[in-house]
């Protein structure tokens, strides 16, 4: 392990990062300004609408899917991974 | 009727055979295998085994039908119910499970040194998995006594000796590989309806699509909704009913529960390193997406059935609706169990199922239509996903398969929560504090007595259900995400806060989260004890009391944080274990103590 704060504090960043999607998708998209998106459709489906019942689960689970990859990329980077 | 029976107990009889006998091949050996199943369950696997673990009565039985009936608004559901997995993942798992220990209050205890903080810590974890648990009860013992043909104490304690009997004797290893089977049971019996709901409606197989999808007229599903509910006096499906603050404050309250229910915390000790920690979420996740995508789709096309069997014709004409004598099979028999009522107000022999508190809407019905009233009485939400597939008219078998699905749903939730609260009791109470020196079998046997003597106490409480269901849920998460979260998460992300902040901060969560409850919904839920009508004026900046779990956290964030900055700092054995937790590597095999 060659610098535990550079790998913590670049930790921090992609968390940050993920949670600023994380909140846009689901609260800011599918409730805060969920009516002026509905004004668009995707398929059938109100913009808004969409966020709130399908987009932000499909955004959650590829955010997740995207930390893991990113950090088994960081614990290489800075020699902190497992086995 | 009798077909429909007799399928129910083959299909149901065959699931529990095989759960039984998967708590039989996996029996666990010593406490590391009864508590987190020896470490060595793989990701994808303990992904399926959380979700089952997650998904409880309430997200197979009731969630599709609130969406049914308020649209739009319930996405908080859908979005809190999913959206914690992000937080337990990125905040989370991945520290705890390099902490390497078995239970939330044994980290915590560690965590901030101190053993008040760890009894605390398993207050707060009994209190809100009891709950929670008392509501798996009571739906076991629906389901069972519903289909089964016998009463409700009866078809209560038969779910009480299934769930005794793979808990106590399998522990965390028979019950992850049970809920494996569990979730496979689970999300066929909820997908397939949904496939063939979703084919006959709008053509497309995927649910997920055909709710975007168009009907037989050609246009699209949702703003044929919109429309005849509009027609029949409603609000309209897709759009926002409550306020956006109330929204927003209850999805947090649910993600932030989520992250802080311990019996979900548990799983990502289960699996062998660091990184798969992580990966599990994400596999939990993608295995629960699979029913929370399909879950708006049985909601609104269940909901769409629904008004056309009643409102067949043309809105307003002398014969637009259903004759009552003429009424479907699945009708009579939900009419019987009380669940669904028809009251002829008007006298024509007719249905009408239409909004009666929108008064202008009313006048109108009533000088135009010669309407007198919603005659739909009652329709609970419950039997919106259990009635779907006799709504739409498709065979027994996949009747009886809704069943079971709707039974392995709440078992599999009831295990893992009695689970939990074995492990506080025997690891945390027993060993951890006032008997440091018990032997390992000495331990097991406690756990094995814990979770006995919890399946008692619940079912006991679930056959006197103190008058109170759907809010036993809200208060499980709202304890949750108020006391035990931020404590969490505090542990790892900030070294200078010390015990006292924590104890403190826990127990200002916890007191004002329970105290906001009960002023609305009664003392200890007891009806008539409330100080205010729990109505949108009364509410505190209109929060409703299911959502304050989001605002007792931020009470517990800022009160431990502000203690803290007022004592000393924790000692520096501690902020070099919080520095270590940090990192990846070294985590390895479980810490023997």
């Amino acid at each position: 392990m060659k610098n535990p704060q550079g790998y913590w504090k670049a930790n921090l960043r992609i968390l940050f990062g993920c949670l600023i999607v994380w909140f846009v998708a689901s609260y800011g998209f599918g409730i805060i300004v969920a009516e002026p998106l509905n004004a668009f459709s995707i398929g059938g489906y109100p913009l808004g609408f969409w966020f709130a019942q399908q987009g932000s689960i499909y955004i959650f689970l590829a955010l997740i899917f995207f930390y893991v990859w990113r950090m088994n990329k960081l614990d290489r980077e800075f020699d902190v991974h497992e086995d | 009727m009798e077909e429909l029976r007799i399928l129910t107990w083959i299909v149901v009889g065959a699931t529990f055979a095989l759960y039984i006998g998967i708590a039989i091949w996996a029996r666990a050996g010593n406490t590391g295998e009864f508590y987190v199943a020896g470490k060595g369950v793989n990701p994808v696997l303990n992904g399926m085994a959380t979700a089952a673990d997650w998904m409880s009565a309430a997200s197979f039985i009731s969630m599709a039908g609130l969406i049914a009936f308020s649209g739009y608004d319930a996405s908080v559901y859908l979005m809190g119910w999913t959206g914690g997995y992000v937080l337990l993942a990125l905040l989370l798992a991945p520290y705890l499970r390099k902490f390497g220990k078995f239970t939330v209050p044994e980290f915590i205890g560690e965590r901030y040194y101190s053993q008040t903080a760890r009894i605390v810590a398993v207050i707060c974890l009994i209190v809100a998995s009891i709950t929670y648990v008392i509501g798996q009860m009571k739906g076991i013992g629906v389901a069972f006594s519903r289909f089964l043909e016998v009463s409700y104490e009866v078809g209560l304690l038969s779910g009480m000796g299934v769930v005794f009997f793979y808990a106590v004797l399998g522990g965390m290893k028979g019950i992850t590989y049970t809920q494996i089977a569990q979730y496979v049971v689970l999300i066929f019996a909820y997908t397939v309806p949904a496939v063939f709901i979703s084919l006959q409606l709008t053509g497309n197989p995927l649910p997920q699509l055909g709710l975007g999808g168009s009907v037989a007229d050609g246009t699209h599903l949702l703003s044929k909704l919109d429309t005849v509910l509009v027609e029949l006096g409603f609000a309209e499906y897709t759009v926002k009913k409550g306020t956006s603050l109330n929204m927003v404050a209850l999805t947090l309250s649910l993600m932030i529960g989520t992250a802080g229910l311990p019996h979900v915390i548990v799983r990502f000790f289960t699996v062998p390193r660091v990184r798969d920690a992580r990966a599990s979420a994400g596999w939990a996740l993608f295995f629960i997406a699979l029913l929370y995508t399909t879950a708006p789709a049985v909601g609104a096309m269940s909901f769409y059935n629904l008004i056309n069997t009643i409102q067949p014709g043309q809105i307003g004409s002398d014969t637009g609706n259903l004759v009552y004598e003429d009424r479907p099979q699945w009708f009579k028999n939900w009419e019987r169990t009380g669940l669904l009522t028809f009251e002829d107000k008007n006298g024509d022999g007719r249905v009408q199922y239409y909004n009666d508190k929108n008064a202008q809407f009313e006048s109108m019905a009533e000088s135009q239509y010669n309407w007198n009233g919603n005659e739909m009485t009652t329709i609970d939400r419950d039997i919106m996903v259990l009635a779907n597939p006799e709504i739409a008219r498709l065979p027994n078998w996949v009747v009886a398969l809704v069943v079971a699905g709707g039974l392995a749903a709440a078992l599999s939730t009831a295990a893992g929560l009695l689970m939990a609260i074995s492990s506080a009791v025997s690891h945390d109470l027993l060993k951890g504090v006032f008997m440091p020196g018990i032997s390992e079998k000495a331990e097991l046997m406690a756990a094995r007595m814990a979770m006995a003597g919890a399946i008692l106490i619940a079912g006991w409480l679930g056959l006197n259900p103190p008058g109170f269901a759907a809010q036993v849920v809200a208060l499980a998460f709202g304890l949750a995400a108020s006391s035990i979260f931020p404590a969490l998460m505090f542990g790892i992300f900030n070294k200078r806060l010390n015990s006292t902040g924590a104890v403190v901060g826990m127990l200002v969560g916890l007191s004002s989260t329970l105290v906001y409850i009960f002023m609305f919904k009664g003392w200890l839920f007891i009806p008539e004890t409330n100080n205010f009508p729990n109505t949108p004026d009364y509410w505190l900046f209109g929060i409703q009391p299911e959502a304050f779990g989001a605002v007792g956290a931020l009470l517990n964030f800022v009160s431990a944080w502000v203690v803290s900055k007022l004592t000393s700092p924790p000692p520096e054995h501690i902020q070099h274990l919080v520095e270590d937790i940090r990192v990846p590597r070294g985590g390895g095999a479980p810490v023997a103590h």
